[in-house]
């Protein structure tokens, strides 16, 4: 009996996604839950098991096709166990890709590699020099059609396709247009299509920037406390509870004692109401190959600080691994971004719509301050809370952003609630 | 014993035997038929077995004699040229027994006799005893092979006037031997007898050895055998070969004509090639269509003009080489069995087993040349290569031919050491459609013959880093 692999349902307001890769070809064994495909939606990329143990009997969409959810995508012949390995030398007729029943769209370059590294473990194996050409031009090889046995991607391949980019014409707008330089630089211009995540990305954050009046304040914080704490007990913590002891576990506890203390930077605005969030789900922003995905903390206000730093820690490798789950990046009340890894002095987030404030860390820099009349050298950090004004005033900003200085400077306070 | 097969073979050589095994892993009821009693056909009795077994010998005896002082081992040799050939036997005995035990295992029925098709769907075999039995196929193969060709006016007696099979027997060493023809077969054969006291002259045609062969490869392989000690007349044919009172007195003629002249020896060898074998099958009869040179005609399914009949191997067109009949074996029983089998012609070794031995896989310079294809080439000589320098085996190079636009691997010819044993990494690289960087980005061990091949490849694109 023949069983549809369809597009499963991937959580709210995702609809389309594209065929990344399938792992397996026509003629191939699975097992029930075995990951057969790869889609890549606007926010993750999911891997679409196998419903059933069998054979893959067809496959009616390619890779680098845009489907919907509840889209065929081929059919598994229940029960039967197919080849090891397909061999499309010994049945072409079998192996040869079926002209999709609902007409896939024509195809575009597969969309997740362009600059992604070819690992060795990859699922398709590539020859040496196409790995390098690969990893020198950003050229996918799967958007290569390959001439060599079943379908290999060959040097040569790979040259006539960098060779055909670079003498491709480049698209002109018809309504205006482009006065031509005078130098012709297309040969050294690269041109690519966008992922879906940058798609989003972009789009997200234009919307945001169109929506909220967006506006920031700054303040600064002296990191002294909290890392005398930090060296003091990280061997005993991370012993203890198995995660390193960071700061980001600091902040997310200052941001949730400021975000009691003013609830319009935890509300949003919806239509004409103001929905205010008794609940606490914070997200961090993790910067990945492939973009920026913010994973959100729920409940973060119940979590203990082991909690949420090994929660932080899990969504990091998972989120560098492409691992994350669309549930994980959804919803969120509040968000924090830490540009001071990549040693940013000073920024001004965008938010994380619909949410009504960001906090944005940055470097710590050992600078003079004055205290109590002398200079001395201090650990410092500039804060910047990025906010809607349509909702919150500019003086519970500022109060918001003092409370997390406050609650850094002198983690006493979080433990009193003061 | 059925009578009614899905597969019958006719022929037990390389071709055939595969074949039948072949057909048996697919489920097919087959019987592979061979006259000669001994199955593994020429390869295995008369050819590439027996002749490697005294290639080995020989070479072994020859470097005890000449290279072992250079090497701090003083030792005294003496040839008992009877155990030399009786280790032969011994070979290819033991092989002949263990492609019966395939085919046994393959359920294949080994049938002794001559083969002759009556019709297509039927085969009579004249067994050893006289009577005849007939048997009916579904399908036909062919893959009786080839035959020795002559030299018109020289008759082999095998005695003096011998073969390849002859000379894998003679019973002493030559003083003198006279091989007619510079290929493969001659000069591995020549290099036996050379290395065990013979002097040893080859005459060919043409005006090269090893036609066929990458030219630079053929005449710096003809440069090593001359040092050896073999002597060359190319450009020259053999008219006739006559018996006298010191031995035979062999005439010959400069190739475009001229004056005759005439050479004393003590044993002539013809080794002017092979042609196919379908004498007495009947196959004209039954509608198989042979060629200009009486090879069977098929098309690129191995199916002959007529119906149900098939050929692979040595009878029809193509290298006459062992494993490219096996290939064809496995392709034909295939398509047979409805499924795809497939040969790719371009990446088809071919090794001379001479020391230092020659291997190469696809297109030569004069291929391309011809073919007008723009390509580069990387060559790699083994007196740069470490393993060579440690095992005193420095003669010859690697020479990695590439297309000039895409780096494909277009063809790959090794003199030396080994070269038989290494080519197969080639071929595999050229079946793959590999690049020369992608040979030169695959790591070989160190110190190995192979690294010659990586430097070569790498010198395809102006980056061989040990020289």
């Amino acid at each position: 009996m023949s069983i549809e692999i369809k597009v499963p349902a991937m959580g709210e307001s995702v609809t389309e996604a594209t065929v990344a890769r399938w792992f397996k070809k026509e003629g191939e064994s699975v097992k029930r839950d075995e990951p057969i495909l790869e889609l890549e939606t606007d926010k993750v990329t999911v891997e679409v098991p196998a419903p059933a143990d069998g054979s893959i009997e067809s496959i009616s969409v390619q890779a680098g096709s845009t489907v919907q959810v509840g889209t065929i995508l081929g059919q598994i012949a229940e029960g039967k166990a197919g080849n090891v390995s397909a061999t499309p030398a010994s049945n072409p007729q079998a192996a040869a890709p079926k002209p999709a029943a609902p007409a896939p769209a024509a195809p575009k370059p597969a969309p997740q590699a362009v600059a992604q590294p070819l690992t060795p473990s990859s699922a398709a194996p590539v020859m040496p020099s196409v790995r390098r050409i690969s990893e020198e031009t950003g050229l996918n090889p799967a958007s290569v059609a390959g001439s060599g046995r079943d379908g290999r991607v060959l040097k040569g391949d790979m040259l006539s396709a960098l060779e055909s980019r670079s003498a491709a014409p480049r698209p002109t707008v018809a309504a205006a247009p482009v006065q031509s330089g005078p130098r012709a630089n297309a040969a050294r211009e690269e041109r690519v299509t966008m992922t879906r995540l940058r798609k989003t990305i972009a789009l997200r954050l234009k919307e945001s920037q169109n929506t909220a009046a967006q506006l920031t304040t700054f303040n600064e914080v002296d990191m002294t406390a909290v890392m005398a704490l930090r060296s003091e007990y990280k061997d005993n913590f991370e012993k203890k509870h198995g995660v390193r002891l960071g700061f980001m576990g600091f902040f997310v506890k200052a941001c949730i004692a400021a975000l009691k203390d003013i609830p319009n930077v935890n509300a949003e605005i919806e239509g004409d109401d103001v929905v205010y969030k008794n609940y606490y789900d914070i997200g961090i922003a993790v910067s990945t190959e492939k973009g920026l995905v913010v994973p959100v903390v729920r409940d973060a206000d119940r979590l203990s600080l082991a909690g949420i730093e090994s929660a932080i820690t899990d969504y990091g490798t998972r989120a560098r691994d492409g691992k994350l789950k669309l549930e994980e990046l959804q919803g969120g009340t509040f968000s924090i971004t830490n540009g001071g890894v990549f040693g940013s002095l000073m920024s001004t987030p965008i938010l994380n719509s619909p949410q009504s404030g960001i906090l944005g860390m940055h470097k710590i820099q050992p600078r003079p301050m004055a205290i109590d009349g002398k200079v001395e050298i201090r650990p410092m950090m500039y804060l910047a809370l990025s906010y809607d004004h349509r909702l919150v005033d500019g003086r519970e900003a500022v109060t918001f952003l003092v409370r997390v200085k406050e609650n850094i400077e002198d983690p006493e306070r979080l433990l009193l609630d003061v | 014993m059925a009578d009614s097969f899905d597969v019958v073979v006719i022929g037990g050589g390389p071709g055939g035997y595969n074949a039948a095994i072949r057909a048996g892993q697919l489920g097919l009821t087959s019987a592979c038929i061979d006259k000669r009693g001994a199955f593994g056909g020429t390869c295995l009795n008369v050819g590439c077995i027996p002749s490697k077994a005294l290639l080995h010998a020989s070479h072994l005896y020859d470097e005890a004699t000449s290279e072992f002082p250079k090497l701090g081992i003083k030792a005294t040799v003496e040839l008992d040229l009877p155990a030399m050939m009786a280790h032969k036997t011994k070979v290819v005995g033991e092989l002949t027994r263990g492609v019966e035990f395939l085919l046994k295992k393959a359920k294949s029925e080994a049938i002794v006799g001559e083969a002759h098709i009556d019709a297509p769907g039927q085969v009579a075999v004249k067994l050893k005893d006289g009577s005849t039995r007939t048997i009916a196929a579904k399908n036909i193969v062919i893959a009786t092979g080839s035959d020795v060709m002559a030299v018109p006016g020289v008759t082999v007696d095998e005695e003096t006037i011998v073969s390849s099979t002859g000379a894998l027997s003679l019973k002493s060493v030559p003083k003198r031997l006279l091989v007619v023809g510079g290929g493969y077969i001659g000069l591995e054969l020549g290099s036996v007898w050379r290395r065990l006291g013979s002097e040893v002259i080859v005459v060919e045609f043409l005006d090269r050895i090893t036609p066929g062969l990458d030219g630079e490869i053929g005449k710096n392989f003809q440069r090593i055998l001359t040092k050896q000690g073999m002597k060359f007349q190319l450009s020259t044919k053999v008219v006739g070969v006559e018996k006298t009172s010191s031995g035979l007195s062999v005439t010959l003629e400069p190739a475009q004509g001229g004056a005759q002249t005439k050479i004393e020896t003590d044993i002539v060898l013809v080794s002017i090639g092979r042609k196919a074998y379908t004498e007495s099958l009947g196959l004209i009869s039954v509608g198989v269509k042979l060629d200009g040179r009486g090879r069977v005609v098929t098309d690129a399914h191995y199916r002959s003009s007529a119906p149900g009949i098939w050929a692979i191997g040595d009878v029809r067109e193509g290298a006459m080489l062992a494993h490219k009949a096996e290939d064809e074996a496995v392709a034909c029983i295939e398509n047979i069995a409805g499924k795809s089998g497939h040969v790719n012609y371009d990446a088809i070794p071919a090794v001379v087993y001479t020391a230092p031995e020659v291997a190469s896989v696809g297109k030569t310079e004069e291929d391309l040349k011809a073919a007008g294809v723009q390509y580069k080439i990387g060559k790699f000589p083994f007196t740069a290569n470490a393993r060579a320098k440690t095992i005193a085996a420095t003669d010859g190079f690697a020479k990695v031919i590439a297309d000039a636009k895409t780096d494909r691997v277009l063809g790959v010819h090794i003199l030396g050491a080994n070269a038989g044993e290494m080519i197969a990494e080639c071929a595999l690289a050229i079946e793959f459609g590999a690049s020369s960087e992608d040979i030169g980005r695959t790591s070989h061990p160190h110190p190995t013959l192979s690294e010659a091949i990586r430097q070569a490849a790498m010198g395809v694109e102006g980056w061989t880093m040990q020289m």
